[in-house]
């Protein structure tokens, strides 16, 4: 065992004959090296509040400005794989801990994510005084917030899925609890955690460009970042400056797309529980590299190695038998008690709140309140429609044409991953021209970015129809409306359920950078709850801020639970293909 | 290497008074096992046989410490089971391969779990590979294999551990028949041959063929709750040969077990329906293979009668498929089964012989005589203003007998046979029952 510990180039020789990939693999690693120490050397430099950080506009310091984004970008996705790896774990081992952790998940899930920047920056100031560092933390708390619920769901989700007799091999076979987790569950979950995260980091890329701009008590702080040269852009006025930055981003988006998306999507395929399909891609060539490349596999080679010790170190002794299990005489009583002390913190909680808002709101603001939110609910319902009378007709139509499918859809995950707030100055400008109405031309900015998930989903649902059914329709002659009403719309349904939730989900959360909206000095308002938020945060009322978001986040929970859901189970039932 | 054990007596696995209830949510605890007493002893195979819902597959969980036993105790070699022990392995009936770890890496899964180094285990594994007949595929995974070629990675994770006493989870039922028969054939020849340190194999099955041809013993478990209703040695010298007189008698007594409902062949028709109370879990038949079934053995060559393993062999029916069939047609008085074979009734004479019309009129008759929960339906219907009820109340009924699975599967059933009949009629989509015209 001990000449394990040895230089692993000892023990693969042949692994170390440089492959041709090598030639590209090697500049790319050391490289990033590189950058990334440059980088995060540049996150922790002291930082008084009232300084300035000087951002120019020069286009040449957009690749400067990117890397930092994306470094953002980064660290907020390992911080979410890490939560949501421990949270599901914990969640779906223990009875108790689900009843607690699971609820709770569901209502982070409804609170806007710029809210959590709102609430939780000052205290990350706190943590890190007089350095950048507080800042840095807050914004990629923020990025993480847009994912991590996501990701944790889709883990939990997962975990209590893995198929009942691979959890009987394993412990027929001695895994502990550790080796198990790693060799099986982990492995299960992959495929649909890589999916849900990639979506996420879609996702991600809109609150980066928003977060990186943050507001404390009236003092603006600018990261150097895209997010924060695209604000500067909007306070000069100056298109030409966004347009830079929207070419940046496109940049960027496309590096991810082809350094990680494609490549760890295919690599998911491996895990996939299912027979092989026939949706088999071809390898990415970034996939290929990493897989060809020698250098690279002397990474993986000591990663190997370290995981192998550590599953022995935490292996089960071997014993005949084990021990007897725990009795679970008092199971039924320490559950109940432990009901009701969780039934007693959330009514603590909420009493807590009430007392925190209500000192300085009084009823008559709280209605104030919940009428904004139904106003920004109106917004989101109109919206909806109109992207699905637009969307569905053209998914539909690309969907029953698999050629050209095939070809759209790469690009309509580019546009979904694309921040639509950097469209925003265009829009704004324009209005501002214009002369127009911001309480209906500012309602387009909420949906700018998630109807995508509307087509997307209708495509895909399209797809998923079996010829047969249309080759039916076609033989009994069902035309026109009747081929609409009987065979697309009910075939589709489910998967336009799935894309109508999200982006009615993104509508709400993308309310707070939309219905506010300044070009310059003019500032254009919708009446809307995001709009509120973002003027009480701009202000630092923190009560307010509170208000605003319990508000808005009872608002998404309700509708996820009168409209969504229902119309989830239904397509369910119902409508389900099989 | 171990050396073969001089008491060849020795029991391996005792297995005394075991019982298991499951407890259901608002409902008392379901009895699905119910005081067994059970022994291997070195050298021997034993096949555990029963119908589906019989709990030989819970027994065999318990055995291997899978699952925990609401009373009694398992001991391997006298100590006692209380989780997975070291010396037993399993097979599973679904292979339980992990999908992402190549064939050699699934081998080495449970070498790995006991902390075997690098080196031991890749030569160990690749050892039981070779041995199952599995050498070229060390690299391949899972899904690139044959249903055969997965269950042969099952047979060498087991066996690579070198286990004491293997137990088999109906190992050949998710493959063709073929393909199991090869399967098992290797098995068989390992266990013969002492290659493998193996010294006890139980099975479980439900294809009588099979178990006759493997085991020493035979347990057939009865039904609700399970428990054991007989034991039968089978002390035919290895290889066995299915085509002697001396395999179809023990064939055809595990058939007679198995399709003869204890109690009930004694019983005269007046007394039917309070024996099949709400309790009994109603065969789920298909009304179109009963038909089919139905005209089949009332045509030539069967003219009305028929040897049961015959039946099922030429009718290419698995021994559980042709179990529901015979006991749906039991049940409806449409057939009588005896010493392993089946009879056609004068009442199942006349339903094959009617047309659709009548035939939808025999087979509710036939339910309303026979089936006490259809009857009770049709009663609370006509009583009630409506005439509807919600599916819900019946499921609650039978969930106050049987599992929450077993439940719905048995209301899908009866609402199958009551449609069929032309009972009551039954909406999807608002979940009620109904005496309206659908």
């Amino acid at each position: 065992m001990q000449q394990r510990w040895g230089l692993p180039i000892v023990a693969w020789p042949s692994r170390l004959r440089p492959s041709y990939w090598d030639g590209v693999a090697l500049p790319l690693v050391i490289g990033l090296i590189m950058l990334i120490a440059w980088a995060s050397q540049q996150m922790s430099v002291p930082y008084h509040p009232g300084q300035t950080l000087a951002i120019s506009l020069d286009p040449w310091h957009l690749p400067e400005y990117g890397l930092r984004t994306v470094l953002r970008m980064i660290v907020a996705l390992l911080a979410s794989l890490a939560f949501s790896l421990a949270y599901a774990a914990v969640a779906a081992k223990s009875k108790r801990a689900e009843k607690l952790l699971i609820p709770i998940l569901d209502i982070l899930q409804s609170v806007p994510i710029l809210g959590f920047l709102s609430i939780t920056v000052t205290g990350f100031i706190a943590l890190f005084p007089g350095s950048l560092l507080g800042y840095e933390c807050a914004a990629i708390f923020a990025i993480f917030t847009s994912q991590a619920w996501n990701m944790t769901f889709s883990l939990y989700q997962s975990f209590i899925a893995v198929p009942h007799d691979l959890r009987e091999a394993a412990r027929m076979y001695h895994l502990s609890p550790w080796q198990s987790f790693w060799q099986l569950e982990v492995p299960f979950a992959l495929p649909q955690l890589v999916w849900n995260m990639m979506m996420s980091v879609s996702g991600g890329w809109f609150f980066v460009v928003a977060s990186e701009a943050i507001s404390v008590a009236n003092n603006q702080v600018l990261l150097p970042g895209i997010g924060s040269y695209i604000s500067l852009a909007i306070d000069q006025r100056d298109l030409g400056a966004v347009g830079y930055a929207i070419l940046t981003m496109l940049v960027l988006i496309l590096l991810y797309d082809q350094m990680l998306f494609r490549p760890l999507l295919a690599w998911g395929q491996r895990f996939k529980f299912e027979e092989l399909g026939e949706d088999e891609v071809e390898p990415p060539w970034f996939l290929v590299m990493v897989q060809r490349a020698r250098i690279i596999s002397l990474f993986t080679g000591g990663f190997d190695l370290c995981a192998d010790a550590l599953s022995r170190a935490t292996r089960r002794a071997p014993k005949i038998a084990l021990g007897p299990r725990q009795g679970s005489r008092h199971a039924g009583a320490l559950d109940r008690i432990w009901s009701i002390a969780l039934g007693l913190g959330a009514a603590a909680t909420l009493i807590e709140i009430v007392h925190f808002v209500m000192a300085e709101a009084g009823l008559s603001e709280i209605a104030h309140v919940v009428a904004l939110g139904f106003a920004t609910l109106i917004r989101v319902i109109v919206l909806i429609a109109l992207a699905s009378l637009v969307w569905v007709p053209i998914g539909v139509w690309i969907g029953l044409r698999p050629r050209v499918a095939h070809r759209v859809q790469p690009v309509i995950q580019f546009l979904a991953a694309f921040p639509a707030n950097l469209f925003f100055p265009i829009v704004v400008s324009s209005i501002v021209i214009y002369g127009l109405d911001p309480q209906v031309w500012l309602s387009p900015l909420m949906i700018l970015g998630t109807q995508w998930y509307i087509l997307f989903n209708v495509i895909a649902g399209t797809l998923a129809l079996p010829t047969d059914y249309q080759l039916v329709a076609g033989n009994l002659g069902v035309r026109n409306f009747l081929w609409w009403r009987r065979l697309v719309l009910p075939g589709i349904f489910p998967a336009y359920v799935t894309g109508a939730v999200t982006a009615s989900g993104g509508s709400w959360n993308a309310s707070i950078v939309a219905e506010i909206a300044k070009w310059g000095d003019t500032t254009l308002q919708a009446t809307g709850i995001g709009a509120y938020i973002a003027d009480m945060t701009a202000k630092g009322d923190f009560p307010r801020i509170a208000l605003g978001i319990t508000v808005l986040s009872l608002y998404v929970l309700l509708i996820n639970r009168l409209l969504w859901r229902r119309l989830y189970n239904l397509a369910e039932e119902r409508l389900r293909l099989d | 290497m171990d050396t073969i054990a001089t008491a060849t007596e020795t029991a391996l696995i005792t297995a005394s008074g075991i019982s298991k209830t499951y407890q259901q949510p608002d409902h008392a605890g379901r009895l699905v096992l119910d005081h067994i007493d059970f022994a291997l002893k070195e050298g021997e195979i034993v096949a555990i046989l029963g119908k589906s819902g019989s709990g030989k597959s819970t027994f065999l969980r318990i055995v291997a410490g899978l699952t925990a036993p609401t009373a009694g105790t398992v001991s391997y070699r006298g100590h006692p089971v209380h989780g997975p022990a070291q010396g037993i392995a399993m097979v599973f009936q679904s292979f339980a391969l992990f999908p992402w770890l190549t064939v050699l890496g699934n081998v080495e899964l449970g070498l790995e779990a006991q902390g075997v180094p690098r080196d031991e285990r890749r030569q160990r594994a690749v050892a039981a590979i070779d041995l199952i007949g599995l050498d070229g595929f060390e690299s391949a995974y899972p899904k690139e294999l044959s249903g055969g070629m997965r269950q042969r990675v099952g047979f060498a994770r087991a066996l690579v551990v070198n286990p004491d006493v293997l137990l088999l989870d109906e190992p050949f039922s998710a493959l063709d028949v073929l393909t199991a028969e090869t399967l098992r054939g290797d098995i068989e020849e390992l266990w013969m041959q002492r290659r493998v340190p193996t010294k006890g194999i139980i099975f479980v099955s439900h294809n009588i063929e099979e178990a006759v041809e493997m085991a020493d013993r035979i347990i057939v478990f009865g039904s609700d709750p399970g428990c054991i209703r007989a034991e039968i040695a089978v002390p035919l010298p290895r290889w066995r040969d299915p085509t002697l007189p001396a395999f179809r008698r023990i064939v055809d007594e595990v058939y007679t077990l198995l399709t003869t409902v204890p109690g009930r062949e004694t019983t005269r028709r007046g007394a039917r329906s309070d024996t099949l109370s709400m309790q009994y879990r109603l065969p789920d038949a298909s009304i179109q293979q009963l038909v089919g079934l139905l005209d089949v053995l009332t045509a030539a060559p069967f003219n009305g009668r028929a040897d049961l393993p015959h039946l099922a062999d030429n009718e290419n029916l698995t021994t559980d498929d042709l179990m529901v069939l015979i006991e749906a047609l039991q049940l409806l008085g449409f057939a009588q089964v005896g010493g392993g074979d089946i009879e056609v009734t004068p009442q199942g004479r006349t339903f094959a012989d009617a047309d659709l019309q009548r035939r939808k009129q025999i087979f509710a008759e036939s339910l309303l005589r026979n089936i006490g929960f259809i009857v009770h339906i049709r009663r609370v219907l006509d009583e009630r203003p409506g005439h509807a009820a919600p599916e819900a109340r019946f499921l609650g009924e039978l969930e106050d007998h049987l599992s929450e699975e077993e439940a719905q599967r048995v209301l899908e059933t009866v609402i199958n046979w009551g449609r069929y009949a032309e009972l009551f009629a039954y909406d999807y989509d608002r979940g009620v029952l109904s005496l309206e015209n659908p």
